[in-house]
């Protein structure tokens, strides 16, 4: 079952991934915000099935609500248009495309045959009782500090979209 | 196959280097931004394994970080690419030349 529904939403993630980078039906950002939207979700239920239910909670909370909202709010405010397609400069997408592949190819190799997954057992169990005891004991001052850096941002984005930017 | 702590991992690299493709060949810069996020979430996904198959919940307490992070970091850059479309009405990186108009 838990294989199952691996392959399931790992196969989600990696297809609606794809489609956010390169869709070859649509060029219109609003599409690749849904699917995005779409690999997050399946993301969620990967961390489901890793046990972390608290880290799946807020997944879908800050990056599928928060996030993604503003990202479609941005869109829809600079009415953008339909991606004219230009003339594609090939040596650099051709230099790319090797460059993160033999990136993919590399590592993904490197991992599978690290054999770090044969004599470990999945164990830890992410709930919000033992995640919230964690971060009010030990994480007590980066806690903290990220309250400071959202208040920071805050006011960061408040000034820059002021009407007369100087 | 029985899933383990690879499969997840492999997952991951390949997430991350959408991400990057998405970075290299779009030249929309919203597009880029969501490429971002989603080398991000791919960072996520590793640490949750580990912390998952390592018995160690340090590691999702990082993931907590980053999201919490990324959450500013959107704001902000969403900010900036706005203002940025106030002046030059383009999001397209090859007219973003210059940084004088």
């Amino acid at each position: 079952m838990h294989d199952l529904f691996f392959y399931l939403f790992a196969g989600l993630a990696l297809l609606c991934g794809f489609l956010v980078v390169a869709n070859p039906f649509s060029r219109n950002p609003v599409t690749s915000a849904m699917f995005l939207v779409l690999t997050i979700v399946s993301l969620a239920g990967l961390f489901v099935l890793l046990h972390a239910f608290f880290l799946a909670a807020v997944q879908i909370m800050v990056y599928a609500g928060a996030v993604m909202v503003l990202f479609l709010f941005v869109i829809m405010l600079l009415d953008l248009k339909e991606e004219v397609r230009r003339h594609f400069k090939l040596a650099g997408a051709v230099a790319g495309v090797v460059a993160v592949g033999a990136l993919l190819a590399l590592v993904g190799r490197a991992v599978w045959s690290s054999g770090l997954g044969a004599q470990l057992a999945p164990r830890a169990e992410g709930t919000t009782p033992a995640l919230g005891r964690l971060l009010f004991t030990q994480y007590l001052l980066p806690f903290e500090i990220v309250s400071v850096l959202l208040l920071v941002a805050m006011v960061g984005v408040i000034l820059l979209s002021k009407k007369d930017l100087r | 196959m029985h899933v383990t702590l690879e499969h997840y991992l492999v997952v991951s690299t390949a997430l991350f280097c959408l991400g990057a493709f998405g970075v290299i060949l779009r030249r929309n810069l919203l597009v880029m931004y969501m490429s971002l996020e989603l080398m991000l979430n791919a960072a996520n996904l590793a640490l949750v394994a580990f912390s998952r198959y390592q018995n160690n919940l340090n590691g999702q307490i990082m993931v907590f970080f980053i999201i919490t992070v990324a959450a500013a970091e959107v704001a902000v850059g969403l900010a900036l690419i706005v203002a940025l479309y106030r002046k030059r009405q383009t999001a397209h990186v090859e007219e973003l030349t210059r940084m004088k108009s």
